[in-house]
């Protein structure tokens, strides 16, 4: 599997990271080098075998529906850029 | 009760020929918990804006998501209550789009492996006729939080109050083939989540939203392309959205156009839909498995606890009250369409058991209560009329004390001044039992007969004038009198 310069321009836009024109070839370069080194994985034969989620076995730990958390609007607002009356402020969005 | 695929019925008929509408629904119902999916920050509406979020919810680096066992348990509830499968073992994925409600980046949301599969809804079109919608799945996700955009001619101004609720996705099965089929399944399944208590399916608070996938096509061809139109937020405009955007595909489709798989707002105060987002920024949500979260694996008992505490489902409710309370298919609809209402109705029949009447039971809860809870902008068991009042009212009627028309004003009081009183009590205080005794209603025949010879003359050739005197001597016996005992007599004396 490799990547061409489009696929990097899209990645780069679904990331939200600015990338310029001339440094799309030597990401791709990059990515393709990452992936070549993962690609070595494919070797292995795991057809059949269940993905580990865990190396020791356990569950989900599930929490009681308890309220816990919250009432620290400030705290939660400290590194927004900008807010007003309890909001953040961004940009504006509409789709 | 026919129960069946829907019908043909429902075609439109274009410009070209006959073309037939195809929905399917995504619905995001919230879950009723007191506590977040992954956090323990507060769920209630309405609060100050960002005082419901932990750090976990503004997605502050290393902050663990850790699942509220509670919300898995109403997944679990709403899956039996659509007769699903459970699936012992689901996943929790990273839906990633980027947006300033999702401070994550990413919504955690299940994809390949969701908590519930295949199930369905009997869908009720008419109290007699109902139609089948099957369920694909359900799963859980996390809510997004809430942008506002009329605060600044520039700006967008975001509260994540609601960021990291739990949500459920019910997916529907392409069921669906007109607008009042499409909005009598959302109205079953919203009914059905009020009973099992896992949703209070208050739309105008966004409890419970619908995503609407509408497809046109010649009856019998394969599906056509079809549109999404998101976040339709009433059960009106859900039939608004799929008339306008059914028109707009058969308008294209019959000038020879193509139609474009997308996804669409629909404009309630324009009546139109419109697109949303354009091709090229179509998303691309490159899901995977959330590394912070192990598979949920459920015990066999934790389903079938949650099972043998299920309540009885509306339909399930209607069958037992036509079955046991002899009432008509369309009574029997119209009180178990809200479970406190059913309630209601029960505990009136089950008052100091009797033989009381119980389809006259529901006849005064559906009628004369029903229009005055209305009047008031409150649903029955939220009016002060307790239902013993109401029984006590029927056994009244049925044992002959009062007639109908006093017990409509005996309800009048109990709205009126006697709130408090049992009918019997307000009978006994306002003298209004009813006049059975022959005599003294054949006194009153007697005097309005010999007071209107002419009338009695008429009525001998016309015996449709009959009503008049009957009016006559309600209205000298002070409404007290027994109708059928007057009628009697009147249609003996007059010969007629």
């Amino acid at each position: 599997m490799s990547v061409d310069q489009a696929t990097v321009r899209r990645i780069a836009t679904l990331a939200r990271i600015a990338v310029s024109e001339d440094e799309v070839p030597h990401l791709q370069g990059e990515l393709n080098a990452i992936l070549a080194f993962v690609a070595e994985l494919d070797e292995v034969d795991v057809s059949g075998v269940e993905p580990m989620t865990s190396v020791t076995p356990m569950a989900l730990p599930l929490r009681a529906d308890v309220v816990t958390a919250g009432g620290i609007a400030e705290a939660v607002l400290r590194n927004a850029p900008m807010s007003e009356d309890g909001y953040f402020v961004v940009p504006k969005v509409i789709e | 009760m026919t129960a069946t695929a829907s019908t043909s019925s429902n075609l439109i008929h274009g410009a070209t020929g006959d073309w037939e509408i195809v929905i399917g629904m995504e619905i995001h119902a919230q879950v009723t918990s007191k506590s977040k999916l992954f956090s323990g920050a507060a769920t209630a509406f309405g609060a100050e804006p960002n005082s419901q979020v932990s750090l976990v919810d503004a997605a502050m680096p290393g902050m663990l998501p850790v699942i509220n066992e509670a919300c898995v348990a109403q997944a679990v509830r709403t899956g039996l209550g659509l007769k699903a499968q459970i699936n012992e073992r689901s996943v929790f994925d990273r839906k990633n789009y980027f947006y300033p409600d999702l401070p994550q980046g990413y919504q955690i949301s299940q994809y390949k492996h969701p908590i519930v599969g295949a199930g369905e809804v009997v869908v009720d079109l008419t109290p007699s006729e109902s139609f089948t919608v099957g369920i694909e799945r359900l799963h859980l996700e996390q809510d997004a939080g809430k942008s506002i955009h009329d605060q600044s001619p520039t700006m967008s101004f975001v509260d994540l109050n609601r960021s990291g609720v739990a949500l459920m996705e019910i997916v529907s099965k392409p069921d669906m083939r007109s607008a009042d089929e499409a909005k009598a399944y959302v109205t079953k399944l919203r009914t059905i989540l009020r009973y099992l208590g896992t949703c209070d399916g208050d739309m105008e608070k966004g409890s419970l939203r619908a995503d609407v996938n509408v497809s046109v096509r010649r009856p019998g061809e394969p599906l056509g392309t079809r549109c999404e139109i998101k976040n339709v937020n009433s059960i009106r405009f859900i039939g608004q959205a799929v008339d306008t955007e059914a028109r707009r595909q058969i308008g294209i489709l019959e000038d020879g156009g193509q139609i474009d798989q997308e996804t669409r707002l629909f404009d309630p105060g324009k009546g139109e839909t419109r697109s949303m987002r354009s091709k090229e920024e179509a998303h691309d949500y490159r899901y995977f498995p959330d590394p912070d979260l192990l598979p949920l694996e459920l015990k066999p008992d934790f389903i079938t606890d949650i099972a043998a505490s299920l309540p009885e489902l509306p339909d399930a409710k209607k069958a037992r009250f036509i079955a046991d309370y002899g009432l008509s298919p369309y009574d029997a609809s119209v009180l178990v369409a809200e479970r406190d209402l059913a309630d209601y109705y029960e505990a009136a029949v089950k008052v100091h058991p009797g033989n009381r009447d119980a389809k006259l039971v529901a006849n005064w809860i559906t009628g004369d209560i029903a229009a005055y809870a209305n009047t008031q902008g409150l649903s029955v068991h939220e009016t002060h009329i307790r239902p013993e009042q109401v029984a006590d009212l029927v056994d009244l009627i049925s044992d002959k004390t009062i007639s109908g028309k006093i017990a409509k004003d005996i309800v009048l009081l109990l709205i009126g001044d006697e709130k408090t009183s049992l009918p019997r009590e307000i009978v006994e205080k306002h003298g209004l039992k009813q006049v059975t005794d022959t005599g003294a209603i054949e006194a009153a025949v007697d005097a309005i007969m010999a007071a209107n010879p002419e009338k009695v003359a008429q009525a001998r050739a016309k015996p449709t004038m009959l009503g008049w005197f009957v009016g006559q001597v309600m209205k000298s016996t002070g409404g007290k009198a027994n109708p059928q005992a007057v009628n009697d007599l009147l249609k003996a004396k007059l010969g007629v």
